[in-house]
């Protein structure tokens, strides 16, 4: 009997182990929460007002930008941080659990085995979403006038989950190949940083030639420019083919890396 | 020992072998044990007792050997072997965030049993490993040997018939580790095999029904705990005495006695057995020589190891790989 018949089970109980987990130590939860939330006020509070006037030339819709264009601006690109906290948050829960007995005891179970795996992605996908949600109700509350329709939010929420699996595979496989939990938490580093490095925060238009190539094409910009259009109705043209290109990309490396990585035989 | 025709085979390999990079850790290993026996691989740190149970259990391959355990190829159907096998690892297994009873219902779920009889099993467990009172707090709050109880429970929630122990009682107070050997034997009195390291003679000697010492990747005897000691001439009678006179008088007579004049003693190779003590305290009684005490030594399993390896069982350090 093959170990794929249980694969559903296998990983519903990994899920549920995962979420009492995220119950009982909530440290990352808040991580992954507080992190997106700081940034929105200290984008719009500290930043917002110069940043919103600097809109007004970078050939967007926007006549003379304010603070309160600021916030709709940057709102996608938070809830993108958002996605990419919570990914990092998956790293370090995966390099924890690898340091515990219980992975060896899993591995001589007639068990599912990608099951340890699908069990932390989808527990932290759950609460990258409750994150997302918590995000959106602050931006709400400091200004953010989305203009979508229900479709729109639902599109929305799909960009968004879609991002936040492919992201939290690869993630998986950041944490599993790390010797400890400390680079496991360095190692996605660069995922946070590619929002800023793309049109998260600023028009890509008013960076230096070089820094602009690299922001049009790397994957957090197509990603979001699909969530400000559906939410504030900026055009999205290619850019939502492009985000599911780059998600499908993603996702598919972060899993066959990430299993190869779990099957491997660790001497401990 | 057992001839049996009905005795059956639960663990065997041929030829054994794993190295890691160019160190050779099991230098063809063979193994056989006997469905509900208890075998024991006994050998200091770093003579590959791990190793053996991790191949054995699935956690990593072998580099050569033929490998059956519960009837099934260990290389080719890994998954059979696990769904028969229970390992209880050196190092504790349990989930820390978890409670004791959680712990045990994933591993009813992980065994695919229905709700009713994980709970009923997780139960049954709880209390006959004494953590009924426990059984809601986190396992980070339990105990070395509580923890190590879980652990075993855990093992033993998809009723395995062929059980691994690594080191289960290593790091253990006297106490914990009477339970734990209490646990045991009552494991094979359900028929349970189990194979067992350690790096305690006595353990070996309370549990195991066959031994094995493994020194640097090799099994260098086999057998009864009896049948070991049996092949090493460890055994002798030692005579303390009142005054060096009588010391000096009983090691003329008897030429070929260890003897130690600070100490007072004369050391003399003996079986143990009653006739030939008999015979050696007759001379010494003719003689008219005054003891003052007598000791029989029978050997002991650490004579065994020090014949064997040539080394004894108080292991030097070694680097941590």
């Amino acid at each position: 009997m093959s170990t794929r018949t249980y694969a559903a089970r296998d990983s519903m109980t990994m899920l549920r182990r995962n979420l009492k987990h995220q119950l009982r130590y909530p440290t990352v939860t808040f991580f992954v929460i507080g992190i997106p939330v700081v940034f929105l006020l200290l984008f719009v509070y500290a930043f917002g007002g110069t940043l919103g006037a600097g809109l007004g030339g970078s050939g967007l819709d926007i006549p003379t930008g304010d603070r309160s264009d600021y916030v709709n601006y940057v709102a996608p690109g938070i809830l993108l941080l958002g996605v990419a906290g919570g990914a990092q948050g998956t790293a370090i829960s995966i390099a924890m659990d690898m340091t515990e007995g219980i992975i060896a005891r899993f591995r001589t179970m007639a068990i599912f085995r990608p099951s340890v795996l699908v069990g932390h992605v989808v527990g932290s996908v759950i609460q990258s979403t409750v994150a997302l949600s918590v995000v959106v109700g602050v931006a709400l509350l400091v200004g953010f006038r989305p203009n979508a329709t229900a479709l729109e939010w639902v599109a929305t929420a799909a960009v968004l989950t879609m991002t936040a699996v492919a992201l939290t595979w690869l993630s998986a496989a950041l944490g599993l190949v790390s010797k400890s939990v400390e680079s496991a938490s360095n190692l996605p580093m660069p995922l946070m940083l590619l929002p800023f490095l793309g049109s998260g925060f600023v028009p890509t238009d008013s960076m230096p030639e070089a820094l602009r190539w690299f922001a049009d094409h790397q994957p957090f910009t197509p990603i979001i420019e699909t969530v400000r259009g559906l939410l504030t109705g900026t055009e999205i043209g290619s850019s939502a083919i492009q985000a599911v290109a780059w998600c499908v990309g993603i996702a598919a490396v972060g899993y066959v890396w990430a299993t190869r990585l779990f099957n491997r035989e660790r001497v401990s | 020992m057992t001839t049996t025709t009905t005795s059956r085979t639960a663990i065997a390999a041929t030829g054994l072998r794993k190295s890691y990079d160019d160190q050779l850790v099991l230098d063809g290993i063979d193994l056989h044990v006997t469905e509900g026996s208890v075998f024991a691989l006994l050998g200091p740190n770093g003579a590959g007792k791990t190793t053996t149970v991790h191949i054995l259990a699935t956690l990593i391959s072998a580099d050569g050997g033929d490998l059956r355990v519960a009837g099934h190829d260990v290389a080719a159907d890994p998954d059979a072997v696990r769904t028969a096998i229970g390992v209880t690892g050196q190092f504790s297994a349990v989930d820390n965030l978890l409670t004791g009873e959680e712990n045990l219902l994933l591993m009813a779920d992980l065994q695919h049993l229905d709700r009713a009889e994980g709970r009923r099993r997780a139960a049954e467990l709880l209390d006959h490993f004494d953590l009924v009172d426990a059984a809601s707090k986190p396992a980070v709050t339990y105990s070395g040997g509580m923890r190590r109880r879980l652990d075993l429970a855990m093992t033993l929630v998809g009723r395995p018939r062929v059980i691994f122990l690594d080191e289960p009682t290593t790091g253990l107070d006297p106490r914990s580790r009477r339970t734990m050997w209490r646990i045991i034997r009552d494991l094979v009195a359900d028929g349970v095999t189990i194979f067992l390291t350690t790096q305690y003679l006595e353990e070996a000697d309370e549990l195991a029904d066959r031994i094995a010492l493994l020194d640097q990747g090799r099994i260098v005897a086999e057998g009864t705990s009896e049948e070991l000691k049996r092949r090493v001439p460890g055994g002798h009678v030692t005579f303390r005495f009142t005054d060096p006179r009588s010391l000096e008088s009983a090691a003329g007579l008897l030429d070929d006695a260890l003897r130690d004049d600070s100490a007072l003693t004369l050391q003399v190779s003996s079986d143990g057995s009653l006739r030939s003590l008999k015979s050696l305290l007759d001379r010494i009684d003719d003689a008219s020589i005054e003891v003052d005490e007598l000791s029989v030594h029978t050997p002991d399993l650490d004579d065994v190891f020090l014949a064997l390896t040539g080394h004894a069982t108080e292991y030097e350090k070694e680097p941590v790989r």
